[in-house]
């Protein structure tokens, strides 16, 4: 088991003849996942990487199955590739896409959640995210493959390379992952920690959960809540911006501590007060998810 | 990108906010006299700059006539300022507001802000304004309304009706308000930004409905649909921010001595976090991107540098797609490119990690590797306490 992608998986690629779009539908397709389709307005009935190009999702869908997709589309146009891919009857659609405006997004919720309430659930991941990954299964994004294992830890982030960091400590370890997923940097996104932890909590192969969370909004607040109320396998976090200033963008549009909320100190108290085991030094939580996971004798020391 | 006051009431005067009349911007190496200050007074002379609490800071002075108001726009201008919102830095006053003034009789609090968790729009408000509402939300949380809104229907008749009754607009000034309340909403979305306040919005002795301040945040993404916006000044950033922008690196300068470079925001961020721990402080945050190729090593080493505090340069890099020894390449081309006189800490990490470490070791640069992000954190401060 695994959660939002298996081997069953059946990607579409907006974007696919694009040069970001080309470069990772490669690596995907290197890495063993599905792709079956590729969406590029007016390249319908060509063919780019061996995989057929259509010129709607809809038409994709009918001639594919494609059951995922994948969004590559540059900001201006990548929320109503989201919408596209919605209306196409797509199950769970991740948009890696970063620099979409947040009005967008505001109007892409709107819809989706209309959509829930008519009885046509969507999934969406991100945007501005590293994708998901079921490690052995499918690959759906921009991380590299190579660092993970099949295994039994789940781990959600706001961060990409952060979410590499995390992954490659608990490979080192010898253990591995159930699934992984970056729910991207964004102040207006598609699922958030809440959502990602039900389906690890929900999981079967899941034993253990790596969050990472970071500055800005209360998305790390409303997961301990969770956690403490509904979780009953051990969560592991590491909260980035600890030391950023106040009123600045670090990076992530998200990333932001306003008018004192979002702070580092909110959510960490949140989490701990939850039964979250946070680690102030990220080079620490490999070891202790392997801590909890093997028995004590094997797990290897933090790298310090 | 944060607005001026004075931009931020352009923005308004559009969309028909009500507010007094202004009587002109003059910046560093105007004339005083440029301004247009006729009619009758009082006049108040305002500070430009992007901080609250800039009355208390000296920042906004009530002039009684046109000479005294230029005098005190002259004095102002080039001014340091320190206020509760600076953090301790001290802001230099390029530009001031000159309006007219008049006696307030009511303050309130109105904004239009982003509620993330609900993904739409809210207005908040307070029938108690002119102070901080963070201070509000703190000390009384009661005061406080809130209310979520749709960004396609903008702020309904109803929702402006109820907030008019819940801040205790008078009637005189009812159906002004409801309308101003409406606009508000249509600019925030609109002009796609994260923020609209208007604090205080007054009522005046004389009974009219006034907006006195504004602030305007838009979002960054957006610009590519807000053209006259895209071609404005960024007051916020500084000159090597700016530059970094320009050429697609991801820079935000710190105090502190140890300059970094790493890939992907979240990691920058948490190797700042690092550096702390281990007794330092960052001098930047920079994020160099997933590529991380020779020309973008170069720039962000180029960028890192011109900073003079840097003592110590740590460059913290998860190999991803791109591998380490790919990586390690591009250091070691882009450090001989550059010059670099510091100390220059490397961790690397990822597949071919390995290979990359001793492509560092056999380029004849002074290169100190490290395992773990936390050993180069420890490296890099005592590199800059050398």
């Amino acid at each position: 088991m695994s959660i939002l992608l298996n081997k069953n998986t059946k990607l579409l690629v907006h974007g696919l003849t694009g040069s970001q779009g080309s470069f990772h539908a490669q690596q995907c397709i290197e890495y063993g996942s599905q792709v079956v389709a590729g969406l590029t307005p007016g390249k319908g009935g060509t063919s780019h990487l061996g995989v057929p190009v259509f010129n709607t999702a809809r038409d994709a869908v009918k001639a594919t199955g494609a059951n995922a997709s994948l969004i590559f589309v540059p900001p201006p146009y990548a929320a109503d590739s989201i919408l596209e891919a919605a209306d196409a009857g797509i199950g769970v659609v991740i948009c890696i896409t970063e620099g979409i405006p947040v009005m967008d997004m505001v109007r892409v919720k709107k819809r989706l959640n209309a959509l829930r309430a008519a009885g046509r659930g969507v999934t969406l991941v991100g945007p501005n995210c590293p994708g998901v990954i079921t490690p052995g299964e499918c690959k759906a994004g921009i991380m590299p493959g190579y660092i993970h294992k099949t295994g039994s830890v789940g781990v959600v982030s706001r961060s990409g390379t952060l979410t590499y960091e995390a992954v490659w400590q608990v490979t080192s370890q010898g253990l591995g992952q159930s699934s992984v997923v970056g729910i991207g940097g964004d102040p207006v996104q598609g699922m958030n920690f809440v959502d990602a932890l039900k389906l690890f909590q929900a999981d079967p192969q899941t034993e253990a959960v790596i969050m990472i969370g970071e500055i800005g909004g209360s998305a790390e607040e409303d997961a301990a809540a969770y956690i403490k109320k509904e979780m009953t396998k051990p969560v592991f976090c590491f909260v980035a911006g600890k030391t950023a200033p106040p009123g600045r963008r670090m990076g992530h549009a998200g990333a932001i501590v306003e008018g004192g909320a979002g702070t580092h100190a909110s959510k960490v108290e949140a989490l701990k007060n939850a039964g979250a085991t946070v680690v102030d030094n990220l080079s620490e939580i490999g070891a202790a998810v392997a801590a909890k996971l093997k028995p004590a004798a094997k797990a290897k020391p933090a790298r310090k | 990108m944060k607005l001026l006051e004075y931009e931020g009431k352009e923005i308004f005067e559009r969309y028909g906010v009500p507010m007094l009349p202004r009587c002109g911007v003059v910046r560093i190496g105007d004339g005083a006299d440029k301004l247009d200050i006729g009619g009758e007074g009082p006049w108040v002379v305002k500070a430009q700059v992007l901080a609250g609490g800039r009355g208390k800071a000296g920042g906004v002075k009530l002039a009684k006539t046109p000479a005294e108001a230029r005098e005190l726009a002259r004095r102002m201008l080039g001014m340091k300022m320190v206020t509760h919102q600076t953090q301790g830095k001290a802001l230099t006053v390029e530009e001031v507001l000159v309006e007219h003034a008049t006696e307030l009789d009511r303050e309130i609090y109105l904004s239009v802000v982003l509620d993330r968790k609900a993904g739409c729009p809210a207005v908040i408000a307070s029938a108690e304004g002119g102070m901080s509402i963070e201070e509000l939300a703190h000390s009384h949380p009661e005061k406080i309304v809130r209310l979520q809104v749709d960004a396609e229907s903008g702020l309904l008749d109803f929702q402006a009706r109820q907030l008019a009754f819940d801040l205790r607009i008078p009637q005189k000034n009812f159906c002004e308000f409801t309308v101003l309340a409406q606009r508000l909403v249509k600019i925030f979305t609109e002009m796609d930004a994260s923020l609209v306040e208007v604090n205080p919005l007054a009522i005046s002795k004389d009974g009219r409905l006034l907006a006195i301040d504004s602030k305007i945040v838009t979002d960054d993404n957006a610009l590519f649909r807000h053209k006259d916006l895209a071609s404005g000044r960024d007051h916020e950033s500084s000159e090597i921010e700016k530059e970094a922008k320009a050429i697609g690196i991801n820079y935000i300068g710190l105090d502190g001595d140890i300059g970094c470079m790493v890939n992907g925001a979240g990691l920058a961020m948490a190797t700042l976090d690092t550096v702390k721990m281990a007794g330092g402080d960052a001098a930047n945050f920079l994020d160099v991107g997933g590529g991380a190729t020779v020309d973008q090593i170069t720039k962000a080493f180029q960028i890192i540098l011109k900073d003079p505090k840097v003592k110590a340069v740590l460059v913290n890099i998860f190999g991803g797609i791109m591998k380490c020894d790919n990586i390690a390449s591009g250091v070691v081309e882009a450090s001989k490119k550059v010059h670099i006189k510091v100390p220059l800490i490397v961790r690397l990490e990822g597949t071919n990690v390995e290979q990359g470490k001793e492509i560092l070791a056999k380029s004849g640069l002074k290169i100190e590797q490290a395992d773990s992000l936390w050993e180069a954190a420890r490296k890099a401060v005592a590199a800059a306490k050398r």
